[in-house]
């Protein structure tokens, strides 16, 4: 990870808007905007991003290269899609935010107590292991993800929702052993493997060889 | 008429015992009214939802939809896709377009997806619930079937994100959708056209990892509804409907509040005015019980 990272700053010293395009989602799109400022008054967590997407981009261009890839801001988009039907320059701003989480994950750059990075991750492991979400066993690692001291905590807080949830048949507690599955689930494995592979490879295209 | 036929998709979400059973109860209900048959996708999978992306990258996640339309083509072809849950509709039909777009990537994906012997042809429509209700079926279809009409309900149309943004339901407007609207009037209640949270982020998935900020956000949905005098609100997002109305204990706790505000589906509120049982319209799965809709059904 810290490797990949010193090979990209190596590799792409003079700009982080080349690196940006060659290497985030839909990056190659952030060159186009003009600084108007329409996505940041979109975002409705917007008063809790340090940079918002508008100082985002500027930041890119001005070769803020840590400040961005290291920020949470760019954990805070809810994918509202606001940005996207507003921007005047058509950016697929939601998609260019992931992009960015995605590729500082990459590089191993994400601030290490960001809720939504962390959560975000385990929907992503969980899902991965039988095709489809299990929610009760996301819930608890969601609420253990701080620790055990801190995952009581939670728990206890969210208890009488738990209950409720149950009662009503839209949490069980079965789900727990085993749960709803892909059926082809070697397939299904086999698929995202490939899929992952060929990803890599394009990734080593762009950047550094592979396993560097 | 003969029936239509859909293949759908019904995501985690409506699993038995996941948290939207209700959902697709509800749903059920209102396609055997409407003479809809939903021909699940055989073996469906996760498409990762708008969350999947920090471990998930461009390929990997696209090719989880591009797994779906393929086993859809294989075994419904012909068929629109539809989703009931906003984010797998917008995940599956932007991952579409994206493979549309880029040659590449859709050759790259059927490499990935010829592992498991499937293929992707990538010709499908992608369509949510409610496009298929309002652009195929249309407005007097869906009011040739009321039983009973939900008189004197006031109801909050909460549309959300991403049911709204950034494909929507053709002819609306971004800022000022009104199918739910139009939806509850067909009904026979009464909608809040100017309710002002309609297309207010619910916080979506960072309702789990940013609990407090969302909450606030939820706050401002519920509170506005209040202000019109609504006696429910209705939604058709699965995380919407969670998001509304499971936090309300904790919201009144923080704030000092005394939300009861029941959220329901579109789907619960026409199984009710089609005339079916509370349990049909999965009334039972309200965490907050919508009494109105209760009375109704019993009736
Ligand atoms: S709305 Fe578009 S053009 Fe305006 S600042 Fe945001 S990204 Fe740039
Ligand atoms: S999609 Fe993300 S970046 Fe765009 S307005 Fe919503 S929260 Fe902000
Ligand atoms: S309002 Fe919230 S749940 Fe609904 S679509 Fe938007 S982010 Fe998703």
């Amino acid at each position: 990870m810290g490797e990949l990272n010193t090979a990209m700053i190596e590799r792409y010293r003079n700009s982080f808007l080349k690196e940006v395009e060659a290497n985030v989602e839909e990056g190659e799109w952030v060159k186009m905007c003009m600084q108007c400022g329409v996505c940041s008054g979109s975002c409705p967590l917007g008063k809790f991003w340090e940079h918002p997407p508008q100082e985002i981009f500027m930041m890119i261009r001005a070769g803020k290269r840590e400040a961005v890839l290291q920020s949470e801001s760019v954990w805070m988009c809810t994918s509202c899609y606001n940005c996207i039907v507003r921007c005047p320059r058509e950016l697929p701003i939601t998609h260019i935010m992931h992009g960015l989480a995605h590729y500082a994950k990459r590089l191993g750059l994400v601030p290490k107590t960001n809720p939504t990075a962390k959560f975000a991750q385990m929907f992503w492991d969980n899902l991965m292991v039988k095709g489809r979400i299990n929610e009760l066993k996301l819930g608890l690692a969601l609420y253990f993800m701080n620790g055990f001291g801190d995952g009581i905590k939670v728990a206890l807080k969210n208890q009488k929702l738990g209950m409720a949830m149950m009662k009503t048949g839209r949490m069980n507690p079965k789900e727990a052993f085993g749960g709803h599955a892909v059926k082809d689930l070697a397939g299904f494995h086999k698929v995202l493997k490939k899929a992952q592979e060929l990803e890599d490879a394009r990734i080593a295209q762009n950047g550094p060889p592979a396993g560097a | 008429m003969a029936k239509r036929e859909y293949s759908f998709y019904p995501g985690c979400s409506s699993q038995k015992g996941a948290s939207s059973s209700n959902y697709l109860i509800s749903v059920q209900t209102m396609c055997e009214e409407l003479e809809v048959q939903l021909n699940e996708i055989p073996d469906w999978n996760c498409c990762a939802a708008s969350i999947g992306y920090a471990g998930g990258g461009e390929l990997p996640r696209l090719t989880l939809s591009a797994r779906n339309i393929a086993l859809s083509e294989q075994h419904h072809p012909g068929q629109d896709i539809v989703a009931t849950c906003a984010a797998c509709w917008l995940s599956t039909r932007e991952a579409a377009e994206r493979l549309h777009e880029d040659q590449s990537l859709l050759a790259e994906c059927n490499t990935a997806l010829a592992e498991a012997g499937l293929k992707l042809r990538n010709e499908t429509p992608i369509k949510h619930m409610a496009e298929v209700l309002i652009e195929d079926l249309g407005y007097d279809a869906l009011k040739a079937r009321v039983k009973k009409p939900l008189e004197g309900i006031k109801i909050a149309g909460y549309v959300g994100c991403q049911t709204n943004r950034p494909f929507g339901i053709a002819g609306e407007s971004y800022e000022n959708p009104k199918y739910l609207d139009k939806l509850v009037e067909t009904l026979g209640g009464d909608s809040i056209p100017d309710y002002e949270k309609k297309v207010q982020c619910c916080g979506g998935a960072l309702a789990f990892s940013e609990p407090e900020k969302s909450q606030e956000m939820v706050k401002g949905i519920i509170e506005a509804a209040y202000d019109h005098g609504a006696d429910l609100i209705v939604t058709p997002c699965p995380v919407c409907q969670m998001n509304v109305e499971v936090y309300q204990d904790q919201i009144n706790q923080t704030y000092g509040t005394k939300f009861q505000m029941p959220v329901v589906y579109y789907s619960t509120l026409m199984a009710v005015a089609y005339g079916r049982s509370a349990k049909d319209a999965a009334l039972n799965g309200q965490i907050i019980p919508a009494k109105a809709l209760d009375a109704l059904a019993a009736k």
